[in-house]
């Protein structure tokens, strides 16, 4: 979009030689920056560049080990999220800084009046907040519990914390990352409006076409250096991409589909609702070999549920669910993992890998209870231990040993040896595999991405059924033969590749279409 | 302030902020003996001498050890598994009453086999005694550190009840305490003359095997696993209830073969007095051997001998014997700081 | 039963309940601020044990009444510093530490008595506080004696519970530290400081705690022995759970549970007393506590980051 930039040439920031290291690791090498008022700035990069660390910086959580950072003008105090705070920067966090069992109110009043201050000025705080939602389309229920508020709704209040405190500049750490397409169009919406209120942008993304809508310029960052400032007018995505990988960025090869037979089956399957996570409501859902099926959906409309179910730490209240044809009766972990399922799960430090134990014992997690790793209770970590090395070395794991802590890993290598360990741990002795990989690229660099998505590929390619469980539309779109989308519990029909456009499938996420009487797979 | 862990810290780091440690315990050691009008240096001499001085001195220790090693490894056990068992107390005092139950004259059994039983029975009792507070925490989610030391109160009021009713001593002068074991039902001691019973070795055993478990056995990699991450442990298929089932199982027979070695090796009876609170004792002597099995031993040994040292030291030089439970508290913090410091650097922002 | 309802019916066994509720009220309070700060205080029963030393110590060498108060309070509140510095800004493991402070605590009383008072066999007495019976609300049948003819430390705990409450619901301070128990990212990015915010609930909390301690010295039982606290901060924690983190609910939780152990005591020199053995009724308020936590098993809010360390730009 065009603007006078003109006028704008008060600059409202300047960050200059921002130098961080944490450890061994530089995560920003001599960044500067600057963002004038009334501008919108993307900051680019792929995981791990160091976007995140630098606002953190800039906020005050962490201290640069050099640099200096100029607010309006005047030097910022470094290290202080308070000063910060005082200077009307304001910053919407990646992960929302929310206390669920307070209210909206409560949230946005917190840290705004002294802390001796007798009295919490609740009348006056609401009508300011109802105030400020009316003027920036940020509408929320201001005594609501933010346990109770869907995703879009939590990151309005987080919004509604930095307004609230007057910020002039606005920063917003990948904003739409969590986001159907219509609720991006929203934030958009909302953006322009505090630009035309005099409110300066600069938002982290690594979403190109959403950077290409709303950005003025782009910064990249890569490795912790700036290596590229464009006009978004004089850009496009595929060199944006170059300059945030430092190489052609080539689209993975999906060879086209030769789906097989049925191997699992849900028909009609429902789990109960656990406080505020939906359960499944009635879904149909068909994987086959030698396909990818990709769930759509923004977090918190039953992937969890669905995910559970498939690795085995749930079962259906109703409905039947089918391996290879025959009806499940006892079902858990052990059995799915028996039964050929390889669980790739969401959260490799929460549920994936174990930060203390070593390498060896981390591979082991799924089998040590069967032989080769154990016999009648008594392990035999030679057996382990070579099974972890075969699993290093064909995987790719960059590790100093196996009997090192799993916690020196960096994210893309503990991921690869979370694929390693479930992809081989049968062997495909007993056929093709279902894979169920839940967000399986998340918070990964650019080069483990694409290591992770050849695996899958070439799995699919082997005879694999493969389910792919992501919040990114465009990996989804990529990947996927079969596209369903998740909304509220409920399963939408199956869209074949390339039938459906990104907007359409929002549409989907954001209920619309689901008929009363559930859906059929039409795949 | 910030934390920063080290990749690879070094032995000096490693030892040396332990032993910084131990020293600064000495040094508040020297200080509360100033305060007590002693000299520091005798007083710490004394402490020595008391604990280890004499063959009278080092047999001491290695009895007061023995129950030490047992409910140290019972609380390493629990505390491995994020189990905060306090209540080893209890356990060992219902390991007690079993073995006064059995011991007495009830059971005719040739003296292996009474052993046998009568330790079997005792680690039955106190499995099942931990066993309660771990099925509310698995079952109902209540917190097992404040129930395990509410049944540490109730039990010893149970305690009170039976000796000063069913199991008290007929011939006893009425000071409350239970008839005594009969021979048969009594450890032996380890060689003739040595004031060393067989609870001692039976300790060491348990220590081995308690290591065993835990390094070589399918359930001890269960139960490392639920203990640093039970969310990962559920999604691998561990069944973290059965696990920490069993280990409260085990935590708890350990404890109670504590009362078990007390009674029939060292007292020969029950009294109200039988524990000054070994269980409370045992976390101390787990944490400072960083739970490790194996490292239990040389931990009670050392904080055995602290007290059998103080208390040796408080009669000849005056100071109150409290300087030993005050040196060990503070052993105990110091020790989980330095071990934190020998693995993360803090740094300013 | 109608043994009970007779006691029931007796003013002095509602005001012995209100009495007992007392030390309970100040503990409980202490450990609701630690715990909606997100950091449990297992330092409590010793923190009780010292203060319960401290303050009878201070009161017995000619500081007076309040005096030993205010001695308590600083040593509850030393100990809880040093709970802080560890558990806070170290993130050591909160139950090994608070253990290490109980024993710690309680040892450093126990030396400190022996240090001071070497010889003596029966523990001196003090003159502890006297009963401040308000005109007219006194005589109010019933209630009257129990609820207004008591000591002055009694008045300062229900006072202290109003407080607690007042402060915690509409003060930005109490905001900030619930918020801080909720999620502390949260106050980190509102400006405010965790750390601090968090040693202060902690300081604060066991200084409550140490008053808790020396109502027991200074007005329950005008000297000091070993063993006197009992258990009682254990029972706080489990009326803090009970109390479902709210100072009302616990107030009344520490009521009802002293209600019980004012029962027990009383019923003992009852027909049902000569057959039951006294050690049952000595049982019944731990067997209580423990049923008091598993009826609030699944029901309450905990505060979502209670024993949650927080390490800054951890996500």
């Amino acid at each position: 979009m065009t603007r006078q930039v003109g006028q704008a040439q008060d600059i409202v920031l300047r960050l200059t030689g921002i130098t961080k290291r944490f450890g061994a690791l530089l995560a920003n090498d001599g960044v500067s920056l600057t963002l004038r008022r009334g501008e919108v700035v993307a900051l680019l990069g792929e995981n791990g560049a160091g976007k995140t660390t630098l606002m953190n910086i800039l906020f005050g959580q962490y201290l640069a080990d050099a640099g200096a950072i100029e607010a309006f003008g005047r030097p910022l105090p470094a290290g202080n999220p308070r000063a910060a705070l005082a200077a009307g920067i304001g910053m919407v966090h990646q992960h929302f800084t929310l206390a669920d069992h307070l209210t909206v109110l409560e949230n946005v009043v917190l840290g705004t009046e002294p802390l001796w201050w007798p009295g919490l000025g609740r009348a006056r705080a609401r009508a300011r907040v109802e105030q400020l939602g009316r003027d920036f389309g940020l509408v929320v229920q201001p005594g609501a519990k933010v346990g109770t508020l869907s995703v879009g709704e939590r990151q309005r209040v987080e919004i509604l914390k930095a307004l609230y405190r007057e910020a002039r500049v606005l920063i917003l750490d990948e904003p739409t990352a969590v986001l159907t397409p219509q609720e991006t169009e929203a934030l958009f919406q909302t953006l322009k409006r505090a630009v035309a209120l005099g409110l300066s942008i600069l938002f982290i993304s690594h979403k190109l076409h959403e950077v290409m809508a709303i950005a003025d310029r782009c910064v990249v960052l890569r490795h912790g250096r700036v290596v590229g400032e464009v006009a978004t007018a004089a850009t496009d995505p595929q060199a944006l991409a170059r300059l945030m990988v430092g190489a052609e960025v080539v689209a993975p090869e999906v060879a086209p589909a030769r789906p097989g037979p049925v191997l699992l089956a849900l028909d009609a399957v429902s789990t109960p609702n656990r406080g505020a996570v939906p359960g499944l409501k009635r879904v149909n859902l068909a994987l086959r070999a030698g396909q990818i099926v990709g769930l759509a959906g923004v977090s918190g409309n039953g992937q969890a549920a669905l995910s559970d179910l498939i690795a085995g730490l749930d079962h259906p209240a109703a409905g039947e669910m089918s391996l290879r044809g025959a009806v499940l009766a006892a079902w858990s972990p052990r059995r799915a993992v028996a039964l050929g399922i390889a669980r790739i799960p969401e959260d490799r430090h929460a549920s994936g890998t174990i930060a203390d134990f070593t390498l060896t014992e981390n591979a082991i997690l799924e089998g040590y209870a069967a032989p080769p790793f154990s016999r009648h209770g008594w392990m035999n970590w030679a057996e382990a231990e070579r099974f972890a090395r075969r699993v290093i070395r064909d995987y790719d794991v960059r590790c100093p040993g196996p009997d090192q802590p799993v916690r020196l890993l960096s994210g893309g290598n503990m991921q690869k040896l979370i694929l390693g360990r479930v992809l081989e741990a049968r062997g495909f002795e007993s056929g093709p595999q279902i894979i169920l990989a839940n967000q399986p690229v998340r918070g990964l660099d650019i080069g483990a991405i694409a290591y992770v998505h050849g695996r899958l590929l070439a799995a699919r390619a082997s005879g694999a059924a493969v389910l792919l469980i992501s919040e990114d539309l465009d990996e989804i779109m990529a990947l996927a033969d079969v596209i369903h989308v998740m909304s509220a519990g409920r399963l939408s029909p199956g869209f074949a590749r390339a039938t459906m456009t990104a907007p359409e499938l929002g549409l989907w996420m954001a209920g619309q279409g689901f008929a009363a009487g559930g859906a059929e797979d039409a795949a | 302030m910030r934390l920063e862990p080290i990749a690879n810290p070094g032995l000096a780091r490693r030892l040396g902020f332990p032993a910084l440690a131990l020293a600064l315990t000495v040094v508040v050691a020297s200080g509360l003996a100033l305060l007590a009008g002693a000299e520091p240096f005798a007083t710490i001499g004394l402490i020595v001498q008391g604990a280890a001085g004499s063959k009278f001195a080092a047999l001491e220790t290695l009895n007061r050890a023995t129950p030490l090693i047992f409910t140290g490894l019972a609380v390493a056990v629990a505390f491995r598994a994020r189990l905060w068992n306090i209540g080893a107390e209890a356990q060992l005092y219902g390991g007690a009453i079993v073995t006064v139950l059995l011991g007495t004259g009830a059971i005719g059994l040739p003296q292996p086999l009474l052993l046998a039983l009568m330790a079997l029975a005792a680690m039955l009792a106190g499995a099942l005694i931990l066993l309660g507070p771990v099925v509310l925490k698995t079952r109902l989610g209540v917190d097992e550190v404040v129930t395990t030391l509410l049944i540490n109160f109730i039990m010893l009021l149970a305690v009170s009840y039976l000796l000063e009713g069913p199991l008290k001593d007929p011939a006893g002068m009425g000071w409350p305490k239970s008839a005594a074991l009969i021979a048969e039902a009594r450890l032996p001691r380890i060689a003739t003359g040595l004031r060393l019973h067989w609870g001692f070795a039976l300790a060491l055993l348990a220590a081995g095997a308690v290591w065993l478990i835990e390094t070589r056995t399918s359930l001890g990699y269960e139960m490392r696993a639920v203990g640093l991450n039970p969310q990962a442990a559920r999604f691998a298929g561990i069944a973290v209830g059965a696990v920490l089932v069993k280990t409260a199982l085990m935590s708890g027979g350990l404890a109670a073969l504590a009362g078990f070695s007390e009674v029939a090796g060292l007292k020969g009876h029950l009294s109200l007095d039988l524990s000054p609170g070994f269980g409370y004792t045992g976390i101390i002597v787990a944490m400072l051997a960083l739970l490790h099995p194996l490292a239990v031993v040389p931990s009670a040994l050392f904080v055995a001998a602290v007290f059998v040292g103080s208390d040796s030291m408080s009669r000849a030089a005056g100071v109150p014997t409290y300087i030993a439970d005050m040196l060990l508290a503070l052993a105990l913090l110091f020790m989980v700081l330095a071990l934190l410091l020998a693995r993360v650097r803090v740094v300013r922002g | 039963m109608s043994a009970v309802f007779d006691i029931l019916l007796q003013a002095s066994f509602w005001a012995a309940a209100v009495r007992i509720a007392s030390p309970l009220i100040f503990a409980t309070m202490g450990e609701l601020i630690c715990e909606r700060a997100g950091v449990l205080n297992l330092g409590i029963e010793g923190i009780m044990v010292i203060g319960a030393f401290a303050g009878w110590m201070a009161t017995y060498q000619g500081a007076g009444l309040w005096g030993g108060v205010a001695v308590a309070m600083a040593a509850g509140m030393l100990f809880g510093l040093l709970h802080a510095v560890l558990v806070v800004p170290f993130g050591l493991s909160q139950h090994v530490v608070g253990l290490g402070i109980t024993l710690l605590a309680t040892s450093t009383s126990y030396f400190a008595y022996r240090l001071i008072l070497p010889e003596v066999t029966s523990p001196p007495r003090i003159e502890p506080f006297g009963t401040l019976p308000l005109p007219y609300l006194a005589d109010i049948p019933l209630l009257g004696p129990a609820l207004f003819a008591q000591t002055a430390l009694t008045y300062a705990a229900f006072g202290v519970a109003a407080v607690v409450a007042l402060v915690l619901y509409r003060t930005p301070l109490g905001l900030a530290l619930r918020a801080v128990g909720e999620n502390p990212a949260a106050v980190a990015a509102q400006g405010l400081s965790v750390t601090g915010l968090r040693m202060g609930a902690v300081i604060v909390g066991s200084g409550l705690m140490a008053v808790g301690g020396a109502f027991l010295t200074l007005s329950a039982f005008s000297s000091f022995f070993f063993e006197m606290v009992n258990g009682r901060g254990w029972i706080c924690i489990a009326l803090v759970v009970f109390g479902a983190w709210k100072p009302g609910k616990a107030v009344l939780g520490a009521l009802l549970f002293a209600a019980f152990d004012a029962l027990q005591v009383r019923l003992q020199q009852t027909p049902l007393g000569a057959l039951v053995p006294y050690q049952v009724f000595l049982m019944l308020p731990y067997v209580l506590s423990i049923l008091a936590l598993i009826a609030m098993s699944r029901r309450a809010e905990v505060p979502a980051a209670l024993m949650v360390p927080f390490m800054k730009g951890e996500r």
